[in-house]
């Protein structure tokens, strides 16, 4: 095994990450074609061959009387002909009862099904049974792409109104500077910040899933300010190319910064764990939003959290 | 999934005020520690929960969670209520438990919110490291 192999592994288990994020989001609506071909139970066996020929495809529902009755592929055509079978009806041959899918269920429940069962296609109905449309493997993969493509373009657009009052403003250099200030022990209030500069970014047309991050880190640093210090600050620098966000407070310190950033390390009260943190995990949670994270601390004085979020930025 | 799927399955209540029933939700999660919610959820998530104070509203807020669910038959504060509506976000109540909640809603069809870099990154650390052949 090459030592290069377990970076290779996780880039892959991260773009699967993002693929399954966007299968949960899509229905199956979004990926099935409307346009089903179908056949009566009273077609020959020589006529399906047709149908499938001239289509290219390779199975259809089969549909009686507005109802689907059963499914028929190639598979059951080439069973048909090798035992000389061309003239049976497609009543007889095909397979009753198909599994189905929903036209409102995730994408993700099709994946697995296809994975599961190895057919080749599914019918979709509605909730009412109803036959809307037919779902092949290779339609799973052209919703995905597309989807990909649109948020992408949706990102172009973010950028482009992110740039943009960097672009209106003439200087060398810019920064949008926002300052809030946490009042320790304030439980009420906790959160306020970070949910003012959640909306600010928003408004800046700053990427939601980069909005996101910033308001996570940003929220557990304000509630660790809240916890343990009697007053502090949340600065946020937002530059072409990044964000900076600081937390600094007047408190107790952190004796041992390694310790923590262990995940499940807290010196956390009780009433603090009653109210859901606390449990050694908002530090850990700043990391992993943030792409560079610096902790200093004074005992006695107080800490300062530095963290870089990286912009996607036209001018980069 | 529909919010009215969702009253519907788990047999909940509103407690909101002009609730949008036809919001739609795409995954759940079911947690109480308010760092496991920001870390493993995703955008137009519904959050069960057993914690009931305003940090969970919060909570939702920061993760862009779209409605909560409070089992074991607890009722939030007034306080919770009210920043919740102030932020939009519906809060449901169900009687069951936690367990059985996730339960109803995952056998109807409402999906996980998948698997996370950061769980993977330690069960490989914790667990394929032991197993890895000489």
């Amino acid at each position: 095994m090459s030592p290069a192999q377990p970076i290779n592994a996780r880039t892959r288990k991260k773009t699967v990450t993002k693929l399954q994020e966007l299968a949960y989001e899509l229905k199956v609506a979004q990926a099935m074609t409307t346009e089903v071909i179908t056949v009566s139970p009273d077609t020959t066996m020589a006529e399906f061959r047709e149908i499938l020929r001239a289509n290219r495809i390779s199975g259809t529902p089969v549909v009686e009387g507005g109802k689907m009755v059963g499914i028929i592929s190639i598979e059951d055509l080439i069973k048909a002909l090798a035992s000389g079978e061309v003239e049976a009806k497609v009543g007889d041959k095909m397979t009753r009862n198909p599994e189905t899918l929903y036209a409102d269920e995730p994408l993700i429940h099709a994946v697995s099904k296809f994975e599961r069962l190895g057919y080749g296609r599914f019918p979709v109905i509605d909730r009412d049974g109803n036959l809307v449309g037919i779902l092949v493997q290779g339609d799973i993969v052209r919703a995905l792409l597309r989807q990909l493509e649109i948020e992408y373009h949706e990102e172009e657009i973010h950028r482009y109104r992110a740039s943009h009052i960097f672009e209106d403003i003439l200087a060398d250099q810019i920064t949008l500077l926002f300052r809030y200030h946490i009042e320790g022990g304030n439980f009420t209030k906790a959160g306020d910040a970070s949910s003012r500069l959640k909306k600010t970014l928003t408004r800046l047309g700053i990427d939601p899933r980069i909005v996101r991050r910033v308001a996570i880190a940003s929220y557990e640093a304000e509630m660790n300010i809240v916890i343990y210090a009697e007053e502090g600050e949340i600065t946020a620098e937002v530059q072409p190319g990044q964000i900076r966000i600081i937390a600094a407070d007047k408190g107790p310190g952190i004796p041992d910064i390694e310790k923590a950033m262990e995940p499940g390390f807290s010196t956390a009260p009780e009433w603090v764990r009653e109210l859901g943190f606390g449990a050694g995990m908002g530090l850990p949670n700043i990391q992993n939003c943030s792409d560079e994270m610096k902790l200093e601390s004074t005992v006695g004085v107080g800490t300062r959290l530095e963290i870089l979020i990286y912009l996607p930025s036209a001018t980069q | 999934m529909k919010l009215r799927k969702v009253l519907e399955i788990i047999e909940g209540k509103l407690i909101t005020k002009n609730v949008d029933l036809d919001m739609e939700v795409q995954m759940g999660c079911g947690a109480d520690l308010m760092s496991d919610v920001l870390a493993f959820t995703h955008e137009g998530t519904l959050l069960m929960s057993g914690l009931t104070n305003p940090q969970v509203v919060r909570t939702a807020e920061m993760a862009g969670i779209k409605a909560i669910v409070f089992v074991r038959g607890k009722v939030p504060p007034p306080e919770t209520i009210a920043l919740a509506e102030e932020k939009g976000i519906p809060l449901l109540a169900s009687k069951y438990t936690m367990f059985e909640t996730c339960g109803r809603l995952y056998k109807a069809g409402l999906p996980s919110c998948g698997l996370f870099e950061t769980s993977l990154r330690r069960w490989e650390e914790f667990f394929e490291k032991q197993e890895q052949p000489k």
